[in-house]
C-alpha cells in the first residue's frame, strides 16, 4: 500500500521535470534513427587509386579488372604516386595499387611481376579487407593469364557464396538489436541509481528513513517506474525499427521480453550496488562511467568478443550485456529461440541473483 | 589573488580526499589505452568452420586440412544435411560452412571443375565478408598450387601510417578528445551544479569572494587532472603502444590547451543552464560524450556515416580536436593543415565564454 | 539514533515503548521527525507532499483528504496547495514540514533544530504549532541552540561533552543553578566543558 504512494511520487517528480520525459522520448529516437547510421563499419565502398607506371595492355587489363570488381570504386588512375598518396591523405582514397614499370615485359619474359598494395591503415578493417580482395583479384588475373596463354595454371573450380540471415550484408541489421541494450543500461541501471544518490545528497532520504517505509518498498518504488519505462521505450524501439527499417525479429517477442526481464534485473542490481557505495552524484557518475565503458566496449556491441585476446575474453565472460546482445542478435537475425540461447539465459539468471543479493547485503538504511 | 589561491587549495583538498574519484580519474586513460590498444580489434580471427560433404573423398579431406592449417580457421566438424547448417549457426557452433555437392568425384574429372558453396552466418556482415574472402584466397591458392608452381602476378601489401594494422592510430586521438572533454566539461558542470542543488552556492555567492573566483577554483583541480591525463596518454601511447608523435609536440599541446579551455567554458555554460546534477549529467552525456565517442572515429570511421551526420558532427568540438590531433600526431602534417580546426575551436571558445558569462551574471541578479 | 537512523553500539533505550536496538521499525511507526535540513520534496506540490507522507504512514484515502485540508487551512496555505514546495518561503516550509511530521498523530515527534534560519515572527508561529500538538497529546522532543526556545519546554536536558549534565523543568533548572534565565544555566554549564565549543 505504501508502495502506491511512493510510486505515485516518483511519477509526479519525473513528469514535473520538464527535462526528463523529453530525454526519455528522444533516447529511442536517437538510438534507432541516428546510431545505426553512425555505428557502421560498412566496408563495401573501398576507394582505390591505381598508380600505373607501365601503361601497357596488360597493366590496363589488371586495372580494369580491379575497377570492374564490385568491391572497389576507382578514384584515381595515374602514373604519379605522390598524387595517389595525396588522395589517401585527404581521405578520398583507401588503397593504392602500384603497377611497376616493365610489368608487361616481365610477365612475358620471366613469367613474373610484382605489384605493390598500400592501404591506409587508419581504417584497419577497410585496409585489410581491401588488400585481401586485391590479392584475390590478382589470383584471378593469373588464372586468366594462364588460360589465355593456353596453360592451365589452376584446377577450375567455382564458388557460390550464400550469406545467410543477412543476404544484403546490411550492417544496420546487425547493430540495431544490439543498440537497444543501451536503453536498458541507461533507463534501468543508471537513472534509478542516480535518482537514489540524489535523494541521499539532498537529504530527503533521511526523512523517508525515519518513516515506517521499509528498504524493499523504497527501492522498489525507485525501480518500478524505470522498469516500466524501460519496457515501454524498448517497445517503441521495436515499432520504430519496424516502421523505419522494416526490420522485425525473425524469432518471437516472447524470447526477447524474457531475456529483457532478466537483463533489466541485472542492470538495476548493478545500479543499486553503485548507489549503495556512492555518497555523491559525482562518485556514482565515475563508477558508472567506468562500468559503461567496460559494458559497451567488451560486450561485442562494437567489436567481436571472439577476436579479443584471451585475457580480454575472460573479462568479457563477466560482462552481462554481452549475453543480452548475443540473444537479441540471435532472435532478430536468425530467429533463435530460448533453447538456442539457453546459455545466455542461464548466465543472465546467475548474474541477476548475484547482483541483487549483493545490492541487498550492501544496502543500509541505518548508517 | 590570495582568496582565489585559498579557494583553489580547498577544492584540491576536497577532490583528493575522495580516493575513488582520483583513482578512476587517473586510471581511466590507462584502462582505455589497454582496452583499445589490446582488447578491441576489428581484425577477425577464431573463425569456426564446418563442412557439408556428402562424400568425404581425398579432395575434400585435403582442402579441409589446408583450411584448418590457416591460423584464422578452426575446423569444427562435418555436417550431414543441408538443414543442419541452420542449427549449427543458431547454436553458434559454426560461423561459416563450406558445402560440397554429392558428386564431388565426377565434378573433379569434368572440365567445369568442382562446384562449391560458401554459406556464411552473415549476422555480422563484416565477419561474413572476411570469412568468404579468406576462404576464397585459400582455395585459389590451393587449386593453383595443386597443378604447377606459382607464376604471374604476385603482390606485396604495405600499410600506410599504421604498419601494425592495429586500430591504435584511430583511438589515441579519440581517447584524448573524450577524456579531456569529459573531465573538464562534464565534471566541472556537475561540480558547480552540485553546489546549487545542495544549496551551498548561495552561501558562496553572498560571501565576499567574487563569484568568478568560486568558479575558477572549482575548475582548477579538473584542469590539473586533465593535464595529468594528457601526459599519461601521450607517454602510454609512445612507450607502450609505440606510436611515435610524428608531428610537433609543441603545437599538439597548444591545440590541447585551446580544447581544454573550450571544454571548461562548455562546463560552465551547462552549469548555468541546468539546475540538477542528473540533468547536467544527461545533457553532458547527450551533447558531449556520445557524439565524441561515435563521431570521433574511435570505433567507427567518420567517413562511413551519412553526409548529413558528418555535417552535424561539425558542431561538436571533439570532432575538430580529434581531427587536428590525428593530423599532427599521427600523420605528422605541418601546422597549416590544421588551421581550420584551430580557428573553429577558438571561435567555439569565444562563443561559449560569452554565452556563459552572460548567463552567469543574469543568474546572479 | 533514537529515530532509528543509526544503530546503537551498546546500552539500552526505548522510544514510545519500543526498544530502539531491536524494534527500530516499530519505533518509526510511532514517531515523527523533522530535521534541521529542510527535507520535504521541493519538486512536489504542497498537496502532493502531504499526500505522500500521509500515505506512507498508512492513512486511508479519506483521512488523507480530510487531514490534508484541515492542515492547509490551519497553516493558511490552502490557496497555495498547488504551489511547488520550493517556491514557498522558508518559514512556511518549516511549518509545513512540522505539520506533515505529525500528520499521523505520533506519540512523539523529534525536532532537530527546527527553527534555524527562520525570522522571529515565524519562529513564534512555529512554537504555537508545537504547543497545539502537545495539547493533542503528542510529545515534542526538540533540540535547539536558542536558549529562549528551550525555556518554552516543559522539561530541559542540557548536554555537555556528550553527557546529560542537567535535567528538569525550566523552573527547577533555574533554582538548581541559581540563575535568572535558562541562558545563564547554560553558560554556567558550558564553562565546565572540555571542548571549546
Amino acid at each position: 500500500m505504501i508502495l502506491k504512494y511512493l510510486i505515485e511520487k516518483e511519477f509526479k517528480q519525473f513528469l514535473r521535470n520538464s527535462f526528463m520525459p523529453r530525454i526519455a522520448l528522444m533516447f529511442p529516437t536517437v538510438i534507432i534513427l541516428v546510431f545505426p547510421w553512425v555505428a557502421t563499419m560498412d566496408v563495401s565502398n573501398i576507394n582505390v587509386s591505381i598508380v600505373d607506371r607501365d601503361v601497357s595492355t596488360m597493366s590496363r587489363r589488371l586495372s580494369d579488372k580491379i575497377a570492374g570488381s564490385s568491391y572497389f570504386n576507382l578514384t584515381e588512375y595515374t602514373d604519379n604516386y605522390k598524387q595517389a598518396l595525396d588522395d589517401v591523405e585527404k581521405g578520398k582514397s583507401d588503397i593504392i595499387v602500384e603497377i611497376p614499370q616493365h610489368f608487361e615485359r616481365d610477365i612475358n619474359t620471366i613469367q613474373h611481376a610484382a605489384i605493390q598494395i598500400s592501404s591506409n591503415g587508419v581504417n584497419a578493417l577497410k585496409g585489410s579487407i581491401g588488400s585481401g580482395y586485391l590479392q584475390n583479384i590478382a589470383a584471378d588475373f593469373n588464372a586468366d593469364l594462364g588460360t589465355k596463354q593456353g596453360v592451365t595454371v589452376s584446377t577450375p573450380f567455382s564458388v557460390n557464396i550464400q550469406d545467410r540471415y543477412n543476404p544484403t550484408l546490411n550492417f544496420k541489421l546487425f547493430m540495431i538489436p544490439a543498440l537497444m541494450t543501451m536503453i536498458i543500461i541507461m533507463l534501468c541501471g543508471l537513472l534509478p541509481a542516480l535518482n537514489i544518490v540524489s535523494e541521499k545528497e539532498i537529504g530527503t532520504i533521511e526523512q523517508i528513513n525515519v518513516t515506517p517505509v521499509n528498504k524493499a518498498a523504497f527501492i522498489l518504488s525507485k525501480l518500478i517506474p524505470y522498469w516500466l519505462m524501460g519496457f515501454i521505450i524498448l517497445t517503441i524501439c521495436f515499432i520504430l525499427a519496424a516502421l523505419v527499417y522494416g526490420y522485425t525479429p525473425k524469432g518471437s517477442f516472447l524470447t526477447i521480453y524474457a531475456i529483457a526481464i532478466l537483463f533489466v534485473l541485472v542492470m538495476s542490481g548493478i545500479g543499486l550496488i553503485i548507489s549503495n557505495y556512492a555518497g555523491t552524484m559525482q562518485q556514482s557518475l565515475f563508477m558508472m562511467f567506468f562500468f559503461m565503458m567496460i559494458f559497451m566496449l567488451m560486450s561485442g556491441l562494437f567489436t567481436d568478443v571472439r577476436s579479443m585476446p584471451d585475457w580480454a575474453q575472460d573479462i568479457a565472460f563477466f560482462n552481462p550485456p554481452r549475453y543480452f546482445i548475443d540473444t537479441m542478435r540471435s532472435v532478430f537475425l536468425k530467429g533463435g529461440n530460448m533453447m538456442d540461447n539457453s546459455h545466455n539465459f542461464i548466465m543472465l539468471f546467475a548474474f541477476a541473483i548475484m547482483t541483487n543479493a549483493w545490492a541487498m547485503l550492501s544496502y543500509r538504511k541505518q548508517v | 589573488m590570495k582568496t582565489l589561491l585559498s579557494l583553489i587549495i580547498k577544492e584540491f583538498k576536497l577532490i583528493f580526499r575522495d580516493r575513488w574519484t582520483i583513482m578512476i580519474l587517473i586510471g581511466m586513460p590507462i584502462v582505455q589505452i589497454a582496452l583499445f590498444g589490446f582488447a578491441i580489434t576489428t581484425e577477425i580471427r577464431n573463425i569456426n568452420f564446418a563442412v557439408l560433404a556428402p562424400q568425404h573423398n581425398e579432395t575434400v579431406r585435403k582442402l579441409v586440412e589446408r583450411i584448418d592449417a590457416n591460423t584464422y580457421f578452426t575446423f569444427v566438424g562435418y555436417i550431414d544435411q543441408t538443414k543442419d547448417i541452420d542449427q549449427a549457426f543458431r547454436k553458434e557452433k559454426a560461423d561459416v560452412v563450406l558445402a560440397f555437392k554429392s558428386d564431388v568425384g565426377q565434378q573433379e574429372a569434368s572440365s567445369n571443375g568442382i562446384q562449391l558453396q560458401i554459406v556464411t552466418d552473415a549476422s555480422n556482415p563484416n565477419t561474413a565478408k572476411t570469412e568468404s574472402m579468406y576462404l576464397m584466397g585459400i582455395m585459389k591458392d590451393y587449386f593453383s598450387k595443386a597443378n604447377i608452381g606459382a607464376a604471374g602476378v604476385t603482390s606485396s601489401v604495405r600499410i600506410l601510417y599504421n604498419p601494425q594494422l592495429k586500430s591504435t592510430y584511430n583511438f589515441v586521438p579519440g581517447i584524448m578528445g573524450l577524456l579531456l572533454l569529459l573531465i573538464c566539461a562534464m565534471m566541472t558542470s556537475i561540480a558547480i551544479v552540485r553546489e546549487k542543488e545542495v544549496g551551498t552556492m548561495e552561501l558562496l555567492l553572498v560571501s565576499p569572494t567574487r563569484p568568478i573566483f568560486v568558479i575558477l577554483a572549482k575548475m582548477a583541480p579538473y584542469l590539473t587532472l586533465s593535464i595529468i591525463n594528457y601526459i599519461t596518454i601521450l607517454v602510454l601511447s609512445v612507450f607502450v603502444l609505440q606510436i611515435p608523435i610524428v608531428g610537433s609536440l609543441f603545437w599538439l599541446s597548444v591545440i590541447s590547451i585551446i580544447y581544454v579551455f573550450l571544454a571548461l567554458a562548455i562546463g560552465l555554460f551547462i552549469s548555468t543552464v541546468m539546475s540538477t546534477q542528473v540533468s547536467a549529467m544527461i545533457v553532458s552525456m547527450a551533447t558531449l560524450l556520445f557524439p565524441t565517442i561515435l563521431l570521433s572515429g574511435m570505433i567507427y570511421p567518420l567517413e562511413n556515416s551519412p553526409v548529413i551526420l558528418q555535417y552535424v558532427s561539425c558542431i561538436f568540438p571533439g570532432r575538430w580536436y580529434i581531427s587536428a590531433v590525428r593530423k599532427i600526431m599521427i600523420e605528422g602534417l605541418p601546422l597549416h593543415y590544421v588551421l581550420t580546426e584551430i580557428n573553429v575551436l577558438i571561435l567555439m571558445s569565444v562563443i561559449m565564454i560569452t554565452l556563459s558569462l552572460k548567463n552567469f551574471k543574469h543568474r546572479l541578479e | 539514533m533514537l529515530c532509528g537512523l543509526s544503530k546503537p553500539t551498546g546500552g539500552k533505550a526505548s522510544v514510545a515503548g519500543f526498544d530502539i536496538a531491536r524494534q527500530s521499525e516499530k519505533v518509526k511507526q510511532h514517531i515523527g521527525y523533522m530535521s534541521q535540513k529542510f527535507s520535504l520534496y521541493e519538486d512536489l506540490k504542497v498537496k502532493e507532499n502531504i499526500r505522500l507522507y500521509a500515505g506512507i504512514y498508512g492513512l486511508s484515502e479519506k483521512q488523507i483528504k480530510e487531514k490534508g485540508e484541515r492542515l492547509m487551512h490551519r497553516l493558511n496555505i490552502y490557496d497555495e496547495q498547488n504551489t511547488l514546495v520550493k517556491q514557498l518561503p522558508l518559514g512556511w516550509k518549516q511549518k509545513l514540514a512540522f505539520s506533515i511530521a505529525i500528520i499521523h498523530t505520533p506519540d512523539i515527534v523529534f525536532l532537530d533544530e527546527p527553527t534555524g534560519g527562520v525570522d522571529p515572527l515565524a519562529r513564534r508561529q512555529f512554537w504555537e504549532l508545537i504547543y497545539e500538538a502537545t495539547e493533542r497529546g503528542i510529545t515534542a522532543f526538540v533540540t535547539t541552540h536558542y536558549m529562549d526556545e528551550a525555556g518554552y519546554c516543559d522539561r530541559i536536558s542540557m548536554m555537555v561533552d556528550g553527557k546529560i549534565s542537567a535535567l528538569g523543568t525550566p523552573k527547577e533548572l533555574k533554582e538548581n543553578f541559581n540563575a535568572n534565565s535558562i541562558d545563564e544555566v547554560f553558560r554556567t554549564l558550558a564553562r565546565g566543558a572540555q571542548r571549546g565549543e
